[in-house]
């Protein structure tokens, strides 16, 4: 009966059930509760088949950047919830217990960090990117759609991994960069490595992949004109983003597989004896692990710098300085890894060569700030909501880069090492540079993906109780980390942390707020979405090629691909009079076609990795098989393209270029009223 | 202007160079290693600039990566990559190497 029962469903058991302490269950009734109401509406309306024809089997790159960015919400959902549950469990733990048992507050910290890294940030950027980008470029979709595709859903999968964790098992305590020899079987037995090392791996797969689709997509896509130095910034940093996953991702993926190769086959890569060197796992992780801080944080320099030069109504300043900066910070990201384990006892000249290289990036990053200070400089700045989280990340973001030039000294380093300073400088630079950085692309970019407006009140709301909220919960962080507390502590006893904690848990109580209001003001734009309608597609008045075409955009984008003749194409062909003309011809369109390639893969390989975990044997082989199958039988598909006749695309074009005609001109002004349709008045640099 | 008959000719014989070419430096390492002809020294130096050419015969007959203009582009992503491999593998020995001496 064991046998049999081992055969079906290897290690899961009664145990493995979230049952073992009210929170945990409460956390996967809300898990399995959201998904069957989901699956429930879904069944409900009957949107199954919409679902998996327009969205899920989907190649279409605008499609699946907005996949992308709803998977970021989801899970930033959860991990936003963690962090706060966190904080208040250090403000009511002085001297006593708190709330949470010590092994829930460590699966608290691990859980937040992979997911907010892998599966809230990365996602994020990536669908900002897919979107933009090749709209930006003048192209129709990315170089390889099936590929991206692929990409999406097997994120997606380790997403779902992670939802998985709460329900069945106890994901690890080993934090989100997961140490050896911590997390090796002998000292963590249980699950929760394995769900951490598997759904890690599964992004880190995607995002190899994605790296190398949007580099090809850049260098092999763009319209004709399009040179690279007449490229939007945005697609730049999206450029120096593909380079570093292409580098940054392979080494995370063989420390994960490593690890599991020690866990689960007995090999001695990071183990303590036998041969193991844990200290070459923290260099693998970490080589990883820097370029990736600039993976994070150079689409957001792009957003801000497409941001501020739109809603300053100028030219960007120093655009050859930014693109420099750009890849000076990108190749600086691969000298500087060292930093994270200065403590772990090399030598002196090593720890001061690694901290000279990193105290190097503040000054590239440094030009950038002062070429988007000089760009709002004598320019007509309009306060719209993307304007003010790049205004707020301008002052935030020196203050984070500042302590970390002071935590690139090895001296200082040693202090500071794993306390809270550690945490609110990284918090500094991924709130105020990242975050706030995906926020504004998505107020900027929603009128362009939906047609219609964000609601600009709530926006307002939004962004107050962000910077409130981490002001609040981090700066106090700073302080702490001075005073000596260390990072990821459960219980405390010195009276003097207390007023901070207390402090740093009202502002978390503020990012809840937050999250919160950017939930109402989506429901409040869908509700008002006919007044806030901007179809015509240029809100903003725009200055790159995606505002040159209706908001939403038709599937192929460019019904005649754009011939680019300087830099900021939108603007140049609306200073000459050229933007809006009807095509002298239409001519049939080639556009890939759906795929189930992408779910197919993720659904067998995320059933792999389960059955890994859990040691379903079966699984394992049935899940390995099917994906394997699936790629060599897509490789007999014959028919990839299909054609969308110019009669359609005239049909699409002429309703559009009607409503061009009938749209009124907007003044910058007045680009928050109702009376916005999308018609930029062009007038100015 | 070639014609396309002697076009696919010569793209053949350039495969089947790199092919053969690609065999050889594989097999002589092996065999360096497996019949133990040389001292461990020579076996070391064998397989390493083996494998230098067999990365260049790699680039040069499947990747058509050379020298001229047009491939400008796809030879500075290459020497890029150079440039960030050499800075993760000698950093790592650097670093681990470092604190070998240390202990």
């Amino acid at each position: 009966m064991d046998r049999l029962w081992f055969f079906f469903f290897g290690t899961l058991n009664y145990d493995s059930l979230p049952f073992y302490s009210t929170i945990a269950t409460i956390a996967a009734g809300i898990v399995v509760a959201g998904a069957l109401v989901t699956f429930g509406l879904i069944t409900w309306y009957g949107k199954w088949t919409a679902l998996w024809k327009n969205w899920l089997t989907s190649v279409d790159h605008k499609k699946i950047g907005i996949m992308y960015v709803v998977v970021a919400f989801v899970m930033m959902a959860r991990a936003v919830v963690e962090a706060s549950m966190m904080r208040l469990q250090q403000a009511l733990s002085f001297d006593a217990p708190g709330y949470l048992p010590p092994e829930h507050f460590a699966q608290l910290f691990s859980t937040h960090g992979t997911i907010m890294i892998f599966f809230m940030a990365m996602p994020f950027l990536t669908g900002l990117i897919n979107y933009a980008m090749p709209l930006q470029i003048g192209a129709r979709d990315v170089a390889f759609p099936v590929l991206n595709s692929i990409s999406l859903c097997l994120t997606g999968g380790g997403a779902a991994l992670m939802m998985v964790s709460l329900v069945l098992g106890k994901f690890s305590t080993g934090g989100w960069s997961g140490y050896p020899p911590y997390t090796e079987m002998a000292f963590s037995p249980g699950v929760g490595p394995d769900y951490w090392i598997w759904a890690v791996t599964l992004s880190s797969i995607g995002t190899t992949f994605t790296g190398i689709n949007f580099a090809v997509t850049i260098y092999k896509k763009r319209a004709p004109g399009m040179h690279l130095f007449r490229m939007p910034l945005f697609c730049w940093t999206s450029l120096c983003t593909a380079i570093l996953m292409i580098f940054a991702m392979p080494p995370l993926t063989l420390a994960t597989l490593f690890l599991a190769l020690d866990r689960q086959l007995g090999f001695h890569f990071f183990t303590n004896d036998a041969g193991g060197n844990m200290m070459n796992y923290a260099n693998l992780f970490w080589l990883f692990g820097h370029p990736e801080v600039y993976i994070l944080i150079l689409p957001a320099f792009g957003v801000y710098s497409e941001v501020i030069a739109n809603f300053s109504s100028k030219v960007l300043y120093g655009y050859r300085t930014l693109v420099v900066a750009t890849m000076a910070i990108a190749v600086l990201s691969f000298t500087v890894w060292l930093h994270h384990f200065f403590t772990m006892g090399q030598s002196s000249a090593v720890n001061a060569a690694f901290g000279i290289a990193t105290m190097t990036i503040g000054i590239p990053t440094g030009v950038k700030v002062y070429d988007w200070l000089l760009t709002m400089f004598r320019g007509r700045v309009r306060f719209s909501v993307p304007m003010l989280y790049a205004l707020a990340f301008l002052i935030l973001f020196v203050v984070g880069g500042l302590s970390g030039v002071l935590l690139a000294n090895p001296a200082v380093d040693y202090q500071v090492h794993n306390s809270l300073f550690l945490v609110a400088h990284f918090h500094n630079m991924l709130i105020p540079g990242l975050l706030y950085g995906m926020l504004a692309g998505t107020h900027y970019w929603f009128p362009k993906a939906f047609g219609f407006r964000l609601d600009e009140l709530w926006g307002r709301i939004a962004f107050v109780c962000w910077v409130v909220g981490f002001l609040l919960a981090f700066m106090p962080l700073y302080a702490l980390g001075l005073l000596g507390m260390p990072r990821r502590l459960v219980e405390y006893f010195d009276p003097d942390y207390l007023p901070y904690t207390i402090v740093a848990a009202v502002g978390a109580g503020f990012i809840l707020a937050a999250f919160a209001s950017l939930v109402v003001q989506l429901v409040v734009s869908i509700r008002h979405r006919d007044a806030l309608r901007v179809f015509v597609g240029d809100p903003w008045n725009g200055r790159t090629l995606e505002w040159s075409i209706s908001a939403p955009p038709p599937e192929y984008n460019f019904a005649v691909i754009p011939d680019v003749k300087a830099r900021d194409a939108f603007h140049d062909m609306k200073r000459r009079g050229v933007a809006y003309r009807r095509p002298k011809h239409y001519s049939n369109i080639e556009m890939p076609m759906n795929s189930m390639l992408g779910p197919v893969v993720a659904i067998a390989a995320t059933a792999c990795v389960f059955g890994i975990v859990w040691h379903i044997g079966w699984m394992i082989v049935l899940g390995f098989l099917t994906v394997w199958g699936a790629v060599i039988a897509r490789s007999f598909v014959r028919r990839t393209k299909r054609i969308i006749p110019a009669s359609e695309v005239r049909r699409t074009e002429e309703r559009w270029l009607a409503a061009v005609s009938k749209a009124p001109l907007i003044a910058r002004d007045y680009e928050t009223s109702p009376a916005n349709r999308g018609l930029a008045e062009a007038a100015g640099a | 202007m070639k014609s396309m008959m002697e076009e696919e000719r010569e793209e053949r014989r350039d495969y089947l160079i790199g092919l053969a070419a690609a065999i050889l430096l594989t097999a002589v390492p092996f065999a360096a290693v497996a019949f133990g002809w040389f001292p461990r020294g020579v076996d070391y130096a064998i397989i390493a600039v083996a494998g230098v050419l067999q990365i260049v015969c790699q680039f040069r007959y499947f990747l058509h990566i050379d020298l001229s203009r047009s491939k400008r582009d796809d030879l500075q992503l290459i020497l890029f990559s150079g440039l960030i491999c050499l800075l993760m593998v000698g950093g790592t020995i650097w670093i681990i190497f470092n604190q070998y001496a240390q202990m």
